[in-house]
């Protein structure tokens, strides 16, 4: 191991003192500032997390829909960046109740996140991963989901269906 | 030969470097004897740390980290030839890294060489092996394909349901509202500079407490820890028995690594890096997205447990699990040393051992996932193609059922499988139990007319036992 000699600077006194004690604090402290003049920009440029509006997207129009059916929709973020390609993509559930009602579910399962599906027969969601059930109404049926599925809001603007987007659901 | 030994001793002379690494290489280590080859699992985990190194500035130079491109560097990647050979290096490297980091970490357990004055050794290691595990997390995710995409949100949900902060903390890890352009490069930067930085650093730390505090030596029942003698008994051992570390106790580390590099590196080239998924498009809703290998038992654990354990196994199990792990060298600071008098570390182990194991294996099958590929049933199974049981079958795989429930080797295992239902279920039993539902099977009591419902009955009972041909696809 590396020994170090034993200090051979004199012992000082009175003002060398005062002197020796404000040059460490001088160094500690611009260090200090120095250091955050650079990790705080970098931190909160880290921690900046984008926050998108939450606006209307049209899912197609009126006439796409049929009355009963249940169907997967795609509709752009409100804001992607450029180079967000295909992830850029939200899908929901899409219900045409009847002739003015839509309703539409996210295909975020409440559980863990996968994403669920729909089988139109059985009237039901189910999720690949852990095998959580919902009915057609979003309430949980079975397995460990621990609340119903996430809505999302629904107009009818002329004759579009639209969905307003929203930030994904988390706990 | 000569020139080239006359300019190291002039760079020697310029740099002092032999001052520094001779003591290193020639420190005194304890005399291992049957233990010794133990001692190579630290050294494999560095050797396997610095293949991931290697090959991921290669693979670097090769993948755009952009949440819309990233899937096509990773297809270039794998479709050339030598390329596809780095990533099955990395792939199994990754593997590697975390079955030693894993081996290294029971040896130092059970032989309790956290003990003074060793305390730091154990906590550094600590680090390193929760960053080991999030290396092979993030390292997944990169991949971008389907599963790397639903990871991100599997993770964000996870960390959701940490309290107070969860919903911070799920968008912390999606970059933003949604995942996005910005959320994959948020993984990148963790696998590539954050976390690998931080190994780089810490590993530093242990090596230098490696050699501060010496390697531990070969517990013994006779010699408990005494904090107040160990260092000078240890050293006089160093000057009784001790032998240089190069090349008396190095050879083993460069054999074992050796091996390690061989085996990462052929498999590489006999079996390759995994495939590639799907595109992470998350308007493809037919997504089964699954952890690589080492975190299929926490998988299953995930969905076998009971609804309301989950807060305590997703975010206090982790959390008193790492609590113990740093407890572990202050709380057990001194004493015995020797597992055979520590044999509840055995059992400690073999638990975790077992739970990984088995877990794994059920997360394998995965037999709670609902088989939604499964096929209708064939005539051979329903033994007839019109009336009421042939009706039966239809409504037993549109309605589901058949994803879940087997039928003569088809279909889903996560519920009781019914191939002899007619021999072993009542109808009132099989009505009670599709209405009313269970805590594992939705109630088909609005999903189901009394005409599907008197056709599943009529197949069910037509479920007896008799020798039915095997199905050519039995797997899972």
């Amino acid at each position: 191991m590396i020994e170090i000699p034993p200090s051979e600077a004199p012992v000082k006194h009175g003002p060398e003192i005062n002197r020796r004690r404000f040059l460490v604090r001088l160094s500690i402290t611009l260090s200090s500032i120095g250091a955050a003049l650079i990790a705080l920009p970098s931190v909160a440029f880290l921690l900046g997390l984008r926050k998108s509006p939450q606006i209307w997207r049209t899912v197609g129009s009126l006439d796409d829909f049929k009355i009963g059916s249940t169907v997967n929709v795609a509709f752009e973020d409100p804001s992607p960046l450029p180079w967000a390609g295909v992830t850029a993509q939200t899908t929901a559930w899409l219900r045409r109740v009847d002739e003015r009602e839509f309703i539409a579910f996210s295909t975020i399962c409440t559980h863990l996140g996968c994403p669920v599906r729909w089988l139109a027969e059985a009237d039901l969601f189910m999720c690949p991963c852990h095998g959580g059930v919902f009915y057609a109404d979003g309430q949980v049926a079975s397995g460990p989901p621990p609340k119903p599925l996430n809505q999302y809001p629904v107009r009818i603007n002329k004759n579009s269906v639209q969905i307003l987007t929203m930030p994904v659901p988390i706990a | 030969m000569r020139m080239l030994k006359q300019a190291w001793l002039w760079f020697d002379d310029l740099t002092g470097v032999s001052k520094i690494l001779g003591p290193l290489l020639d420190h005194p280590v304890p005399k291992a004897r049957k233990s010794a080859w133990f001692y190579v699992l630290g050294s494999a985990t560095l050797i396997a740390f610095l293949i991931q190194v290697v090959t991921g500035i290669a693979l670097a130079s090769g993948y755009v980290p952009s949440s819309g491109q990233a899937y096509s560097t990773l297809q270039f990647i794998s479709g050339a030839p030598i390329g596809r050979i780095v990533r099955g290096i990395h792939y199994f490297g990754a593997s590697a890294m975390i079955i030693l980091i894993g081996l290294h970490t029971i040896r130092v357990y059970l032989m309790a060489s956290y003990k003074y004055p060793r305390q730091m050794n154990w906590l550094s290691g600590v680090a390193l092996l929760l960053l080991t595990l999030a290396m092979v997390f993030t390292g997944q995710l990169l991949r971008w394909d389907q599963t790397g995409f639903w990871s991100v949100l599997i993770a964000a949900e996870q960390a959701g349901r940490v309290p107070l902060i969860g919903n911070w903390l799920g968008h912390f890890i999606l970059a933003g509202d949604t995942v996005g352009g910005a959320t994959l490069s948020r993984f990148f930067v963790a696998h590539v500079f954050l976390f690998p930085g931080l190994i780089f650093l810490i590993v530093g730390f242990h090596l230098y407490l490696v050699v501060h505090n010496g390697i531990s030596e070969p517990p013994s029942v006779d010699r408990p820890v005494d904090p107040k003698t160990y260092r000078p008994w240890f050293h006089a051992l160093l000057a009784r028995e001790g032998e240089p570390f190069w090349p008396d106790a190095a050879w083993r580390d460069v054999v074992f690594g050796f091996l390690v590099v061989l085996t990462v590196v052929g498999l590489a080239i006999v079996v390759g890096p995994p495939m590639l998924g799907k595109p992470p498009d998350p308007s493809i809703i037919e997504a089964t997205p699954r952890p690589e290998w080492y975190f299929f038992w926490y998988y299953a654990i995930l969905s076998l447990i009971p609804k309301w354990s989950e807060a305590l196994v997703m975010v206090w199990g982790p959390a008193i699990f790492g609590a113990a792990l740093i407890l572990l060298p202050f709380v057990a600071r001194k004493g015995q040393r020797s597992p055979l008098r520590r044999p509840w570390s055995f059992v400690i182990v073999a638990a975790i051992l077992f739970m990984i194991a088995y877990y794994g294996e059920v997360g394998k099958i995965a037999p709670w996932s609902p088989r939604m590929e499964a096929p209708p049933l064939p005539v051979q199974v329903v033994g007839v193609t019109s009336g009421p049981i042939a009706d039966g079958a239809r409504v037993f795989h549109d309605k589901g059922c058949e994803y879940c429930h087997k039928v003569s080797g088809y279909g889903g295992i996560r519920g009781p499988d019914l191939t002899y239902a007619g021999d072993t279920l009542t109808p009132a039993q099989i009505t009670t139990r599709i209405y009313s539902g269970a805590e594992n099977m939705p109630s088909y009591r609005n999903n189901m007319t009394s005409d599907q419902l008197s056709a599943l009955l009529a197949f069910l009972r037509s479920r007896h036992r008799q020798p039915i041909e095997p199905p050519p696809d039995s797997g899972q």
